[in-house]
């Protein structure tokens, strides 16, 4: 087990390196670099151009040196000292704008895989099990929508509904009382009350996708000979199907979290935009539009190395699951 | 072997025959004892009819393929079908609520007109549909002119007001004012190609590196696996924009489009390539495999004469099913505004007007569009859905 | 053994698949004994319904399948018998009778073990399914019967999952988990069927010591008449769903009644048979269930088949002795015809 978790993770280096490289090329893509659009910047606004400043912050970022040199110092600047540039937009450190906001975005995206699961679990396993039923049909049918209606159509339609029906006004993490207070009991209260609707808006489709899955899976494990030899063993009906199939039919479950969680992820950028949540996804959507790059590269940057760990930590629990994984037979 | 010969029906003649193996497969076929048995019909049908004879009995999926027809010749024909063009819009009519079509059998079709009235204090305009206006519509009426296909000018419009200038909403009116029926039936055009252009780029892709890192196996295929795994890791959202944002500002519509389209595809080859490598490695130790190999079959022959034919009806299987997730992408990315931009139409781009609560409020028809994506999505889904079902009509 | 009743008597059992193509009659009208401590073999080519046989008595028959006629007498002990076609496939008492009573060893043995679980934890599974015993215990027992089946080192050999093994210790683990409770009767469908040659051998073998240590009943199910000739007490020829030939061992192999049995006999590749001559093939294949042939199933591939009979009316069950029957018109007379009529190979 300590060698496989061992090797997956070296596996996770080139990976990690090449992350890296396409968030770099992202923030070096638009024309110009940073110094260029500050200054341009600066100067619309009427402001005068401090050129000791100007030549700080070039000795800073590497500007003018090869692109290779500029790498190299932003990924060391990023590994050794947590320094991730900065936000011309904003005009702070770009670590401390996503420190404000990474954490929601976690909480989110954690509880929205952990309710993908409990919802498709029973409902895939039943979908499987009570094949052709009329429950069947009604799960399917709802995971064809699933899957076919986009996030952020979801939102705006439960956005819509809750306003016209209900008069009330959806959106945010927090109530306007909340938003500025310290963090108490009753304000957690207050985002668990408003961390519902992104997490439906989110976890439709991955819900949908997920039963899908789970039904396949289990419907063709069910017909495997080891199921039958066990019922010929005089295994009760019951057992046979929880305790068989459903171990294997499990492993994609768990290794959907590789596919799952970037596309919470992504879909976090959308939701949250609409919705207007105070995660990341707003945040590089705003640094995009505004180029402010190093921001945007930085989000991405992180964002993409904790799915990668999240993958990671599915593997790990697959290979603890499935000994075929963990003693490397497949 | 009947797979030396073979071609799209090669599989047909040694598979255990289309009937019911009713031993529940557990008697093996030993040393060729049994063969190709049952009525002929199913034996002697080529590869391509089994699966559309098994395609034509799921029925969600002869309506999607009706659905995804009919979407396609909305698109082809977008210009007879839309009573207005891309650029007409009159601002009087901002937000102008849909009108009902009255049938008279006497004078026609028609719909009534609008009176408008300004709120004094935010100057807002609010519509009430007028019953005593009539505005007259005709079928096959002379409107804007433009050219079928870009080649034959012509001036009428399936639907539309007798009388140009008299307005017409039957979806209601935008932001600006445009129509926003025809603007849908405009959109149909990009978002229905895009769908199909960056599948065709995928497509390449991924069927020539999964193909060689499924058919090559060892070291090949473990570069190309980490690439795929590499490109799976990542939230494509994210890496979208920051590519759609690093699109120089200039750009064209048509430069846009294509873009976009490429930037599509750089993130969806990874499933096709990964179905294509699956099967090749399957195949590769099949025995007509070997067969075709011993018999003196060059690479390229065995490679495309007797692997890719076993599947690919599969491959179209996932093909299909990769066109709605890209319709999906381009609408999200242009619903963002880093995607397609006005002045191309494309069904995301329309719903930038629906970004927020207040107008959706006061002009909910502006999800229509959503819609549209919603219904093509599924079509798609389940036409993809029964060709992966028919994709193996030896199976059951 | 104490009563002449036989262990397991099935009585014009018939077995039909309802599929939207119509219905295939699998199994249609099988009779047949195993006495008890007797080896009886039912063979004949594929698809012949040998294996849906075998689990119509278990009730392990697949959906769309049904058994729609026939008793399936089942008496392990002094009692009256138990007709198994009544009993629910799902209750209780089926589920005892499974791996208790009555247990089955498949063909593909790597496929009939579950790849998440270590075999010990199947094997104790079932232990503890039919016998009263503790955890501990039930693990000695285990231990024990890997060891009666030629497993080295069984007590590590507990804690390993069937993908670690090759398909001959598999299958010796089947075998294992099936005699874990003392069954009656082990229904062995096409045990060695997937292995190599040698392990075959070596399987059959086990089984043969098993059944002269234990004293159980067995029912093998092959298409390989070299493993008939290893292993059976009494011999059952099927085609086509229907029994063609019972007979005991002997009878079976030097007094072929049946054209079918016959020409199957003919098949077999001999060693100094004469070599550059061709192997005997029945012509022909077996047809699909679903359209069987009028008349005698056997008819169109049979050499001795009579234009007008053969072809129109179902042939007559002609029984010779108390095991010893056969469905040919050829017989109808009662005399003993056999011998004159063979098939072309063997004639060569």
């Amino acid at each position: 087990m300590l060698t496989f978790i061992a090797r997956r993770c070296l596996f996770m280096v080139p990976t990690l390196v090449a992350i890296s490289l396409v968030a770099f090329a992202i923030i070096q893509l638009p024309p110009g670099d940073y110094l260029t659009t500050m200054v341009s910047r600066l100067e619309s606004e009427g402001q005068s151009v401090d050129q000791a400043m100007l030549d700080g912050l070039r000795e800073r970022y590497g500007l003018g040196q090869p692109l290779h040199e500029q790498y190299l110092k932003w990924i060391s600047g990023i590994l050794l000292h947590g320094d991730f540039g900065q936000s011309f937009e904003y005009g702070t450190s770009v670590a401390g704008l996503i420190g404000d906001r990474l954490p929601l975005s976690i909480l989110l995206t954690v509880t929205t895989l952990l309710a993908t699961w409990i919802m498709a679990f029973p409902v895939g396993l039943y979908s499987a099990v009570r094949q052709y039923s009329a429950g069947d049909y009604i799960a399917t049918t709802l995971g064809f929508l699933g899957l076919a209606i986009p996030n952020f159509m979801i939102a705006l339609g439960l956005m819509y509904v809750m306003h016209t029906v209900f008069g009330y006004s959806v959106g945010g993490l927090f109530s306007p009382e909340f938003r500025d207070a310290a963090w108490s009991l009753a304000k957690v209260g207050d985002l668990m009350a408003h961390l519902w609707i992104p997490m439906v808006v989110l976890g439709t489709a991955g819900t949908a996708g997920l039963i899908r899955i789970l039904r396949a899976n289990l419907l063709d494990e069910v017909r495997k000979p080891y199921v039958m030899a066990a019922r010929a063993r005089g295994v009760p009906e019951r057992r046979l199907v929880l305790k068989y199939p459903l171990r294997v039919a499990m492993n994609p479950f768990v290794s959907t979290v590789g596919w799952v969680l970037p596309a919470l992820i992504s879909g976090e950028v959308i939701v949250a935009s609409v919705l207007n949540l105070p995660t990341t996804g707003p945040l590089l959507l705003g640094a995009l539009q505004s180029q402010d790059m190093y921001l945007a590269g930085s989000i991405i940057l992180v964002v993409s190395v904790l799915t990668v760990i999240g993958t990671l930590l599915s593997d790990i629990l697959l290979a603890w699951l499935d000994p075929r994984v963990r003693l490397g037979y497949r | 072997m009947a797979h030396t010969t073979a071609g799209t029906d090669a599989a047909t003649a040694t598979d255990s025959g289309p009937a019911t193996d009713t031993d529940a497969g557990t008697d093996s076929v030993t040393g060729g004892e049994t063969a190709a048995r049952g009525d002929d019909r199913w034996s002697s049908a080529s590869q391509r009819r089994l699966v559309w004879w098994k395609f034509r009995q799921h029925k969600l999926a002869m309506a999607g393929l009706v659905v995804t027809g009919l979407v396609y010749l909305i698109a082809l024909f977008a210009d007879v079908i839309a009573p207005f063009g891309t650029s007409t819009f009159d601002a009087e009519y901002t937000y102008a609520p849909p009108q009902r079509i009255h049938v008279d059998w006497g004078e026609g079709l028609y719909v009534h007109g609008y009176t408008s009235t300004v709120d004094e204090e935010t100057l807002q305009l609010s519509f009430e549909i007028d019953e005593t206006q009539r505005i007259e519509l005709g079928l096959f009426v002379k409107g804007e002119e433009y050219e079928l296909f870009g080649l034959i000018p012509w001036d009428r419009h399936l639907i539309g007001p007798v009388d140009p200038d008299e307005p017409m909403y039957l979806m209601g009116g935008t932001r600006t004012g445009h129509d926003l029926f025809s603007r849908i039936v405009h959109g149909t055009r990009v978002s229905m190609t895009i769908g199909l252009v960056g599948v065709a780029m995928a497509f390449v892709l991924g069927v020539v590196l999964g193909g060689v890192s499924g058919y090559f196996g060892g070291r090949t295929d473990m570069a190309i696996q980490r690439l795929v795994e590499f490109f799976m890791s990542l939230p494509s959202i994210p890496l979208w924009l920051g590519l759609a944002a690093a699109l120089p500002p200039g750009w064209g519509p048509m430069q846009r489009y294509f873009a976009i389209t490429t930037i599509l595809a750089v993130i969806a080859w990874t499933d096709l390539a990964r179905v294509v490598r699956g099967r090749f490695l399957s195949l590769r130790n099949e025995e007509f495999v070997t067969a075709a190999l011993l018999d003196g079959c060059s690479r390229p022959r065995v490679i495309f004469r007797h692997m890719l034919p076993s599947f690919s009806s599969h491959l179209i299987a996932s093909v299909t099913l990769s066109i709605p997730a890209m319709i999906l992408a381009e609408t999200s990315l242009s619903f963002l505004g880093l995607g397609l931009q006005a002045p191309a139409v494309s069904w995301g781009v329309l719903l930038q007007d629906a970004q927020n609560v207040r107008v959706l409020s006061t002009a909910p028809w502006l999800m229509l569009p959503g819609l549209c994506v919603i219904i093509t999505v599924l079509a798609l889904n389940f036409v993809g859905d029964g060709l992966r079902d028919a994709a193996d009509p030896y199976k059951r | 053994m104490s009563h002449d009743e036989p262990l397991l008597a099935i009585d014009g059992l018939k077995t039909h698949f309802f599929t939207r193509e119509g219905t295939v009659r699998a199994v249609d009208g099988v009779s047949l004994t195993v006495p008890r401590g007797k080896t009886v073999c039912v063979v004949g080519e594929s698809g012949c319904g040998k294996s849906v046989t075998a689990r119509s008595v278990l009730g392990l028959v697949d959906e769309p399948g049904r058994i729609i006629d026939g008793r399936i007498a089942w008496q392990p002990g002094a009692g009256e018998p138990v007709d198994l076609t009544t009993l629910d496939p799902k209750g209780e008492r089926m589920r005892r009778i499974r791996g208790g009573e009555i247990s089955m060893v498949f063909q593909e043995p790597m496929a009939s073990l579950s790849p998440m679980y270590t075999i010990g934890d199947q094997l104790i599974e079932t232990i503890r399914l039919h016998l009263p015993l503790g955890k501990e215990e039930a693990r000695d027992r285990a231990v024990e019967q890997l060891r009666r089946v030629g497993i080295p080192r069984p007590e590590e050999r507990l804690d390993a999952y069937s993908f670690q093994l090759s398909g001959g210790m598999c299958q010796r683990v089947m075998i294992a988990i099936a005699l874990a409770a003392d069954p009656a009767l082990l229904i062995a469908d096409e045990p060695t069927t997937a292995l190599d040659v040698t392990t075959q051998a070596r399987i059959i073998d086990l089984l043969r010591d098993l059944q002269a240590e234990t004293g159980m009943s067995v029912l093998f199910i092959t298409h390989d008449l070299g493993v008939v000739a290893e292993i059976a007490d009494e011999v059952v020829v099927m085609y086509l769903g229907t029994v063609v030939e019972r007979g005991g061992v002997d009878e079976i192999f030097h007094d072929p009644k049946h054209p079918y049995t016959n020409a199957l006999l003919g098949s077999i590749p001999r060693m100094g048979a004469g070599a550059g001559r061709r192997l005997a093939t029945i012509r022909g294949n077996v047809p699909h269930p679903s359209d069987r042939p009028a008349g005698c199933p056997f008819h169109p591939r049979c050499d001795a088949a009579i234009g007008g009979v053969c072809d129109v009316s179902d042939p007559p069950h002609i029984v010779f002795g108390e095991a010893r029957s056969v469905r040919c018109v050829l017989h109808d007379d009662g005399a003993a015809v056999g011998g004159d009529f063979r098939v072309d190979g063997e004639r060569a």
